[in-house]
């Protein structure tokens, strides 16, 4: 499929997939059920693979003894966290200290609702998909802010203030970035932007997809950006007061939004399901997970920003280059709609290295500017 | 069946909800009922099957204004007593009784208009056709966005320190 003439083809969108048996609530019924069991068996793979590999960059072991390599040892949390005593503290506002973890828990799960598994396959198949996930991950703020303030700990409210000011500051270079894979795709719906991948969009979106890892990651507060739980700085940021099971949806959250962040980067710019020999949803579990390792592999990696760097960050480096990127692949898709895919991959990650090269050496550096807060 | 069941229950929530926006007494409270209202607001849009429309509601509203609330209410001292009550409270509930009365007076006495044709299934693409093609709001959408950068140089010029 070439770049669409117009922005958007009036596709037809229905929410069951037309060959499906039975109606409608059992086809709800039988996602909701393999989304659950999905989510929280990847959180599990997730969480065994982020100890063990950031074990390994750190030279040492890691998780090792329960099960064969600790495979076990999610289990072994779980059921600890499970017998844990729950702890509210005196002083906390009760009733919003008990709801924050769920308000934290349900957009995040919410979000694989419109990620398809297999051509679709997916829980709802909505036109403005994207659009919905952007929307529905908003929510979870609110649960984070329910969670520093019922708290009544200092440490607690700083986490939540820091985590509302990433999310509102590197929402908007991820969106703008979203908006490139849109405006390709020519629809907002996450099954018609795999099906319109014949070429990932990694290549034909080189920078945008960059802007949305460094952003995403920073929405999700994973380290390098894990500013709010700097464990420091603020005990453990927003959920210092938490303990027992709702310390564990937490910790669900933040493992579940990493998937969620995996899935939708394999969706929008690694062409989801799609792949040659395997069955599309092992192609997507697997992409997903690569992408989840690399995030791992970050975190291995680079040490925690600063508070003003990671506005900066946002701000300076990474603003700037959503607009030119979305202002780029506008350009290309009015002026060059029957352009060969391959001359404009290579005319795009040209485009990619020549700005960020300009943008780190000339514009903006993460080490530079003096401390402002 | 199922339509009318998801808006009846998410009218109530709304009403509760935006009653308890009035009624808490704890402000941060009242600004998570707000949230909740905003929420089922969204929902109302969806039964309307004006679903971009939904989205941009949590987007907006839960996203971005009820944060904006929140923190300002975090900037706020006394949040657990609320902003007692003081002499005003008879005229205040006059004005809003008599301004209910006209609302209600209004949208039960107006003949509204329903069109004979089936709600657009994608509204995504003629919402943006109507806003930005040539014939369309082009205009009034630029002239808002400008306003909005102005209004935002305002704050940090004001905000600024000397």
């Amino acid at each position: 499929m070439t770049i669409p003439d117009l922005f958007f083809h009036n596709l037809p969108m229905t929410a069951v997939p037309p060959d499906w048996p039975g109606g409608y609530w059992w086809h709800w019924l039988f996602f909701t059920v393999i989304l659950i069991g999905f989510v929280l068996i990847m959180i599990m793979g997730a969480t065994w693979i982020e100890r063990r590999g950031l074990a390994r960059l750190q030279s040492r072991l890691g998780p090792n003894r329960a099960g064969p390599f600790g495979l076990l040892q999610p289990i072994a949390d779980g059921i600890k966290v499970m017998l844990k005593e729950n702890i509210v503290p005196d002083k906390a506002d009760k009733l919003v200290h008990w709801l924050a973890p769920v308000i934290t828990f349900v957009p995040v799960f919410l979000i694989f609702a419109v990620v398809p598994f297999q051509d679709g396959a997916l829980l709802a198949d909505l036109n403005i998909g994207i659009l919905y996930v952007v929307a529905i991950s908003s929510v979870a703020t609110v649960g984070v802010f329910m969670a520093g303030w019922g708290s009544s700990n200092k440490y607690s409210l700083l986490g939540a203030m820091r985590n509302v000011a990433a999310v509102v500051s590197y929402e908007i270079p991820l969106v703008l970035a979203v908006v490139g894979v849109v405006l390709m795709a020519g629809s907002m719906s996450l099954n018609q932007i795999v099906v319109g991948q014949d070429i990932p969009y990694i290549l034909l979106q080189p920078l945008g997809f960059l802007l949305f890892f460094a952003a995403g990651c920073a929405e999700i507060n994973r380290s390098p950006f894990d500013l709010m739980e700097a464990e420091q700085e603020l005990v453990a940021g927003f959920h210092t007061e938490y303990s027992g099971m709702k310390f564990a949806m937490f910790f669900l959250v933040e493992w579940g939004e990493a998937i969620a962040l995996s899935a939708l980067i394999t969706t929008l710019f690694l062409s989801g399901w799609r792949g040659p020999l395997l069955p599309p949803w092992l192609w997507f579990i697997l992409k997903t997970l690569v992408v989840f390792f690399v995030m791992v592999w970050t975190r291995g990696t680079l040490p925690r920003v600063r508070i003003d760097q990671l506005m900066a960050l946002a701000w300076k480096f990474l603003f700037p280059l959503a607009l030119i990127n979305l202002f780029i692949t506008a350009i290309q898709i009015l002026v060059w709609p029957a352009a060969n895919q391959w001359v404009l991959v290579v005319i795009n990650i040209a485009i990619m290295i020549i700005l960020v090269v300009l943008w780190s050496k000339l514009f903006f550096k993460l080490g530079w500017g003096r401390v402002e807060v | 069946m199922g339509l009318a069941a998801a808006f009846w229950i998410m009218a109530v929530v709304a009403v509760i909800a935006a009653l308890g926006v009035v009624f808490l007494r704890n402000v941060f409270r009242a600004a998570l009922a707000l949230v909740l209202c905003f929420i089922t607001v969204a929902g109302l849009y969806i039964t309307l099957s004006a679903d971009f429309l939904a989205a941009v509601q949590i987007l907006v509203y839960v996203g971005a204004i009820s944060v904006l609330i929140i923190l300002a209410i975090m900037m706020t001292r006394e949040v657990q007593q609320g902003s007692p009550a003081n002499r005003m409270k008879i005229p205040a509930f006059i004005v809003a009784a008599v301004l209910l009365g006209i609302m209600i007076y209004t949208v039960t006495q107006t003949p509204w208009q329903i069109a004979p044709e089936s709600p657009l299934s994608p509204t995504t693409v003629p919402l943006a056709t109507k806003l930005f093609s040539e014939s369309g709001f082009i205009l009034p959408v630029e002239i808002a966005a400008t306003l909005i950068l102005a209004a935002i140089l305002g704050a940090i010029v004001i905000a600024r320190e000397k």
